[in-house]
C-alpha cells in the first residue's frame, strides 16, 4: 500500500472527523459542542481542499470555501452568540450515560464500516475508504440526536450529520454537482436561521430550552 | 417558458408578500397569484397533451404526464385553499389568535412553500428534487408554528427534526444515486439528471441502487407520513393553521411520494426485480394498518383527519408498489381523489373547530343544525374519503383491492380489515359532529365553503365519469411509471 | 558483547529511571511557579530511605516483606527487555508486548496483597480502587497493543520496532489513536494526574499512596524506585512503539551513542510533555475514571478499525 502523503493526509482527517464525532458524544457543554462542530467543519474543509488540489477537482474549491464560511465561521459564530444570549452553557447529562453510547457508538462504527465496504470497493476515487468513515460520522450524529433533550445539541447534531453527509460525497465521488452542493447549502443555512427563530420562540413560550417539555403531544 | 412563469409566480408572491404583506388585502394577492400559477399550470398541462413530455432549460426541468398532473393538481388545491384562507384567516384575526406580521409571515411562507413544491415535481435533478423538498418543509415549519402555542410550537419542532433526519437519510440516498451514475455518465451536472438516469438505469449498479433506493423510500417516505416515521404528521397538522393541514395533507404528502416513485423507476430499471416494489408494499401496508387502528383512538377531529392521511397515503404506496398498469392507474386516482377530498374535508372542519372553539370531537355538536353548509359539507366529505360510492374515491379504492385480490391475495384481508375499521370508526364520530344536540347559536357569519362543494363535486364527478382526456391522461402517467 | 549490551541496558534503565521521576517533578515545580528542587531529589530520597531501619506492623505476613522486592523484579525485568538503545539483544525474545502486560499484572497484584496484608482500612480501599484502575487499564493497554502490533504484524517489540523504524514515513492515522489511547493509559497506570495524584495524601481520592502508607525505609525505597521505573518502561514501551526512530538496529555499535542521546531527548521531552498536561488538567473524581479509561480503550478500538479501512 502506498499512497500519496496528501492521501495520507486526508486519511488523517477522515480520522479526526471521526475522533470529534465520538467527542461530540461525550461532550456535556453546550459550547464545548459548539466548538468540537466548528473544529468538524475545519477538518471538513481542510480534507476538501486537499482532495481537490491532489485530483484537480476545481469544483470542490467552492464547497471546501463554502464549507469554511457556513460551518466553521458563521454558524458556530451563531451558536456560541446563541448560547451565551440565551444562557444554556450547562453541563447536561443526555439521556444514556456515556460510556453506554460509546460502546453504541464503535457498534454503530462497525455497521458503516461493512455498509460502506461494498460501495468503497465499486468506487473509483482515490478517497473510497473514507467512505466507511463519513457513513459512520452520519450514525454517530444520528446517535447524538437521539440521546439529547436539547434543542441546540439535536441541532448541532443535526448540522454535523449533514457534515457528514457532505463528506460522504466528497469520499465516493468527490461531491455532488456543485449546483446540489449549493441548494443544499442554501438549505441548511436557511434550516438554521428558522431554527434560531425556533429556539428564541420555544424560550418565549416555555421558558427553557429543555426539549422535555415537548413531550406532551401524544396519542391517548 | 411556462415553466419559468410557474416557478416565478409563487416566488415572486413569496418576496412580494414577505415584503408588503401587511396590506389589508394580502389575502386577495395570496390568492392572486395562486390563481396566476392555476392560470399557468393549466396552459403548461394543455400543451403536455398536445405535444408529449418536453424537455426546458437545457435538461433542468422535465415534463410529461406524470409531473403535469400532480403540478394541475397542486396549483388547483393551492388556488382554492388560498381563497378558503381568505376569510378563515380574517376570522383568527378577529379572534386574536394571530396578528398581521404573522399573517404576513403566512402568505409569504405559502407561496414560497408552493413554488418549492412546484420546482420539486417539474425539476429534472435529482439532487435539486432534495433542495426542493428541503425547502418546502423549511417553508412550513413556522407555518405549523404560527399560533405560537405550547403545543404548536412543539407539533413544529416533532416536524422540524423527524423530516429533517428523513430527508439527510434521503440526501446519502441521492448521493449514492450519483454514485451509480457518474461511473456511467461521468461526473458533473448532467449524471443526476431523471432523464439521463432514466435512459441509462439498466447500466446502474444494482448493489449501490438497492441500497440507495432504501435511503431515498426511508427518507421521503417520512415525509410521505409512512409508518413507523409518520409521528410528525398528525401533530403538525393538527396544531398548524386548517389551512396548512389542508395543503400538507393535500399536496406534501403527494409530492414526497412523487420523488419516491421516480426513484423507483430507476431502481426497477437497474435491479429487474420486484424489491423496490415489495418495499413499498410493505411499509403502504403497515402504514394502512397503523393508521386504521390509530384512527379509533383520536379525539381531536384534525388529529383524525391526519391519520386518515397516513392511512390514505399508505394505500397509494401500497397500490404503487404492486405496480403495473392498472395499479398506477388506481394509484395515481387516488391520489386526486385524496388531495381533493382530505382538503375539503380540512376546509369544513376549520370552519366547525373555529365556530366550536376547540378541536376536539366532543364539542362540536349539531353542525347541520347550527350551519347546514358546514354540516354537509363535512358529512359528505367524508363519506367521500371512505370510499362510499359513487364518489371518486370509491372507483379508485375498488380498483386497488380488486387488483391487490388478483396479485396478491394475502393482502386483501389486511387491507379490507383496515378500511373497515377506519370506516367505522370515523363515521362513528362525524355523525354526532354533524347531527347531534347543540346549544349553540348559529354561525354569525357566512363561512367560505365554496371551495368545499366545488371539490366534492370533482370527486362526485370522477367517481361517476372520467372524460376520456382525462382517462388517457392517468393511462399515459400509469405506462410512465412502468407496468 | 550482546549479552553485556542487555546487561548494560538493564542497568541503565535502573538507574536513569529516578533521573527521569526527577526530571518531571522538575519540570512540574517550574510550571506551577515554584522553586524546582534538583533534578537528582529521587536519588536522595532513595539514599536517605535505605539508610533507615524498617519498620514493620507486627501482623505483617512474610508476603508484606517480599512483595517490594518482588514489585522491583518485575520492573526491572520489564525495563530491562524493552528495546531502549539498541535492538534484537538476548532477552528479546521475551519482550512480546502480551507477556509485558503479563509482567505489569504481577507486579499490580503483588502490591495489591501487600497493601491489604496488614489490615488497615486505607490499604484495602487504596487496593480496591488500584485494581478498578487497572481492571479498565489492561483491556485498553492490550488493544492498543494489538493496534500497533497490526502494522507489523507481530507482538514482539523487537519486530514492531524494526519494521516502523525502517520503513518509508507514512502517516498512519491508527497509531495516531492508539498513542493517544496509550498516553492515557500511561497516566492512569503511572498514577498521574488526572486519575491519581502522586503528591496527595488525601483519603478521599488517593489510589496508590494508600496502598504503600504502611511501608518504610528500604521497602519503600525499592517501592518508590519501582514507581520511577514503571514510569520509564512505559515512557520507552510508548518511544518504542510510536517513536522508534534512532533505536539501535541489531548488533550496530556505532549508532549505540547516538541512540543513546536521541533517547535521552525523548525522554526529556516526554516528561516535560507529562508534566505539562498535568499541570494544566485537573483531577477527575474516582466515578469518572471509568469515563477517561473508556474513552481509552474506545480510541484503541477507533484505531484498530480505522486500520483496517484506511491501511490494508
Amino acid at each position: 500500500m502506498t499512497l500519496t502523503y496528501h492521501l495520507q493526509i486526508v486519511n488523517l482527517l477522515a480520522a479526526l472527523l471521526l475522533l470529534i464525532s465520538f467527542a461530540m458524544l461525550s461532550q456535556r457543554r453546550v459550547v464545548g459542542l459548539v466548538a468540537l462542530f466548528a473544529w468538524q467543519g475545519a477538518a471538513l474543509a481542510l480534507s476538501t481542499a486537499i482532495i481537490a488540489w491532489s485530483t484537480g477537482q476545481h469544483h470542490l474549491y467552492y464547497s471546501a470555501a463554502l464549507t469554511l464560511a457556513l460551518k466553521v465561521i458563521a454558524m458556530p459564530w451563531y451558536f456560541y452568540h446563541l448560547v451565551k444570549r440565551l444562557n444554556v452553557n450547562r453541563a447536561v447529562e443526555p439521556m444514556i450515560n456515556i460510556p453506554t453510547t460509546m460502546l453504541i457508538g464503535i457498534v454503530l462504527v462497525i455497521f458503516a464500516f461493512n455498509l460502506a465496504l461494498p460501495i468503497s470497493e465499486m468506487s473509483g476515487t482515490v478517497t473510497r475508504s473514507t467512505l466507511g468513515i463519513a457513513i459512520a460520522c452520519v450514525l454517530l450524529a444520528f446517535l447524538m440526536m437521539i440521546t439529547r433533550t436539547k434543542a441546540i445539541p439535536q441541532v448541532i447534531g443535526f448540522l454535523s450529520m449533514e457534515n457528514g453527509l457532505f463528506f460522504a460525497a466528497t469520499s465516493a465521488t468527490y461531491g455532488m454537482p456543485l449546483v446540489v452542493e449549493l441548494g443544499v447549502a442554501l438549505d441548511v443555512l436557511v434550516a438554521v436561521f428558522v431554527l434560531g427563530i425556533f429556539i428564541f420562540q420555544i424560550r418565549e413560550t416555555f421558558d427553557s430550552l429543555d426539549l422535555k417539555n415537548l413531550e406532551k403531544l401524544k396519542d391517548k | 417558458m411556462e415553466i419559468f412563469w410557474l416557478l416565478g409566480i409563487p416566488l415572486t408572491g413569496g418576496v412580494f408578500l414577505a415584503l408588503w404583506g401587511c396590506r389589508r388585502n394580502a389575502p386577495e394577492i395570496n390568492a392572486l397569484f395562486s390563481l396566476l400559477t392555476l392560470a399557468v399550470a393549466a396552459w403548461l398541462t394543455v400543451r403536455i397533451v398536445a405535444e408529449g413530455p418536453m424537455m426546458v432549460g437545457n435538461g433542468w426541468f422535465f415534463i410529461d404526464s406524470f409531473n403535469v398532473f400532480l403540478v394541475t393538481l397542486t396549483a388547483f388545491v393551492a388556488f382554492t385553499t388560498a381563497l378558503f384562507s381568505r376569510p378563515y384567516m380574517r376570522i383568527e384575526e378577529e379572534h386574536g389568535r394571530l396578528n398581521a406580521t404573522r399573517l404576513r409571515l403566512y402568505h409569504s411562507s405559502y407561496q414560497i412553500f408552493i413554488g418549492a413544491m412546484l420546482l420539486a415535481l417539474t425539476t429534472n435533478n435529482m439532487g435539486i428534487l432534495w433542495v426542493a423538498m428541503e425547502a418546502a418543509t423549511l417553508a412550513t415549519v413556522l407555518l405549523v408554528s404560527l399560533y405560537r402555542t405550547p403545543a404548536s410550537l412543539e407539533a413544529a419542532w416533532k416536524y422540524f427534526i423527524l423530516c429533517g433526519v428523513g430527508i439527510a437519510l434521503a440526501l446519502f440516498g441521492t448521493i449514492l444515486l450519483y454514485f451509480a451514475a457518474e461511473k456511467i455518465l461521468g461526473s458533473g451536472g448532467t449524471a443526476l439528471l431523471w432523464t439521463h438516469l432514466n435512459g441509462v438505469k439498466t447500466e446502474l449498479e444494482p448493489t449501490v441502487l438497492s441500497l440507495a433506493f432504501v435511503f431515498l423510500l426511508v427518507g421521503y417516505g417520512t415525509k410521505v407520513g409512512l409508518a413507523p416515521l409518520h409521528s410528525w404528521l398528525p401533530d403538525a397538522h393538527a396544531e398548524g393553521p386548517t389551512p396548512v393541514s389542508a395543503v400538507l395533507s393535500g399536496l406534501l404528502l403527494n409530492v414526497a411520494l412523487y420523488a419516491v416513485m421516480r426513484s423507483k423507476v430507476l431502481v426497477d430499471g437497474a435491479l429487474g426485480t420486484e424489491m423496490a416494489g415489495n418495499l413499498m408494499m410493505g411499509f403502504g401496508l403497515l402504514s394502512v394498518v397503523l393508521a386504521a387502528f390509530l384512527i379509533k383512538r383520536q379525539t381531536d377531529v384534525k388529529r383524525m383527519f391526519a391519520y386518515s392521511s397516513i392511512e390514505h397515503m399508505g394505500l397509494i404506496t401500497f397500490a404503487f408498489g404492486m405496480g403495473g398498469a392498472v395499479a398506477n392507474f388506481a394509484a395515481l386516482l387516488h391520489m386526486t381523489m385524496h388531495s381533493l377530498t382530505k382538503s375539503a374535508i380540512f376546509f369544513a372542519v376549520g370552519h366547525a373547530t373555529q365556530k366550536a372553539g376547540s378541536q376536539l370531537m366532543s364539542d362540536i355538536r349539531g353542525l347541520i343544525k347550527t350551519n347546514p353548509t358546514i354540516g354537509w359539507g363535512m358529512m359528505l366529505g367524508t363519506v367521500a374519503i371512505l370510499g362510499v360510492p359513487p364518489f371518486g374515491v370509491f372507483a379508485s379504492e375498488f380498483l386497488i383491492i380488486t387488483t391487490a385480490m388478483h396479485e396478491h391475495p394475502w393482502a386483501t384481508p389486511f387491507l379490507l380489515l383496515a378500511l373497515g375499521v377506519a370506516f367505522a370508526s370515523i363515521f362513528g364520530k362525524v355523525q354526532p359532529m354533524v347531527f347531534g344536540e347543540t346549544e349553540l347559536p348559529r354561525l354569525p357569519y357566512q363561512p367560505a365553503l365554496t371551495p368545499v362543494f366545488v371539490h366534492l363535486a370533482l370527486v362526485l364527478m370522477l367517481g361517476l365519469f372520467i372524460p376520456p382526456y382525462l382517462a388517457d391522461w392517468y393511462r399515459q402517467a400509469a405506462a410512465l411509471l412502468g407496468g | 558483547m550482546s549479552v553485556s549490551l542487555q546487561l548494560a541496558q538493564t542497568l541503565l534503565a535502573i538507574l536513569l529511571a529516578p533521573l527521569l521521576m526527577g526530571w518531571v517533578n522538575q519540570c512540574r515545580a517550574w510550571l506551577q511557579g515554584r522553586s524546582a528542587p534538583p533534578i537528582t531529589q529521587p536519588y536522595r530520597t532513595l539514599r536517605k530511605l535505605f539508610h533507615k531501619d524498617a519498620v514493620i506492623a507486627h501482623n505483617a505476613s512474610p508476603l508484606f516483606r517480599f512483595a517490594p522486592y518482588m514489585i522491583f523484579a518485575c520492573m526491572a525485568l520489564a525495563a530491562g527487555i524493552v528495546p531502549t538503545i539498541a535492538n534484537d539483544l538476548p532477552f528479546s525474545p521475551a519482550a512480546d508486548v502480551i507477556a509485558l502486560v503479563g509482567v505489569f499484572a504481577l507486579a499490580r497484584v503483588f502490591l495489591a496483597l501487600a497493601a491489604m496484608d496488614i489490615g488497615t482500612s486505607f490499604g484495602s480501599l487504596g487496593a480496591r480502587r488500584e485494581m478498578l484502575v487497572s481492571f479498565l487499564a489492561e483491556p485498553a493497554l492490550l488493544m492498543v497493543f494489538f493496534t500497533a502490533s497490526l502494522i507489523s504484524q507481530s507482538t514482539e517489540l523487537p519486530h514492531i520496532v524494526e519494521t516502523l523504524a525502517h520503513k518509508d514515513f507514512a502517516i498512519y492515522p491508527s497509531l495516531a489513536f492508539a498513542a493517544v489511547a496509550f498516553w492515557m493509559i500511561t497516566v492512569a497506570e503511572n498514577a498521574r494526574i488526572p486519575v491519581d495524584n502522586p503528591t496527595t495524601h488525601l483519603e478521599l481520592t488517593m489510589i496508590h499512596e494508600a496502598m504503600i502508607l504502611e511501608y518504610s525505609a528500604r521497602h519503600l525505597a525499592l517501592i518508590e524506585w519501582a514507581v520511577a521505573l514503571k514510569l520509564f518502561t512505559y515512557s520507552t514501551l510508548g518511544i518504542a512503539l510510536f517513536l522508534p526512530w534512532g533505536i539501535a538496529p541489531h548488533g550496530d555499535v556505532a549508532a549505540l551513542p547516538l541512540a543513546l542521546a536521541a533517547m535521552v531527548a525523548k525522554l526529556a521531552l516526554g516528561g516535560a510533555l507529562l508534566s505539562f498536561m498535568e499541570a494544566i488538567s485537573a483531577k477527575v473524581r474516582l466515578f469518572r475514571a471509568p469515563e477517561f479509561l473508556g474513552t481509552a480503550f474506545m480510541l484503541a478500538v477507533l484505531g484498530m478499525l480505522i486500520h483496517f479501512l484506511l491501511e490494508v
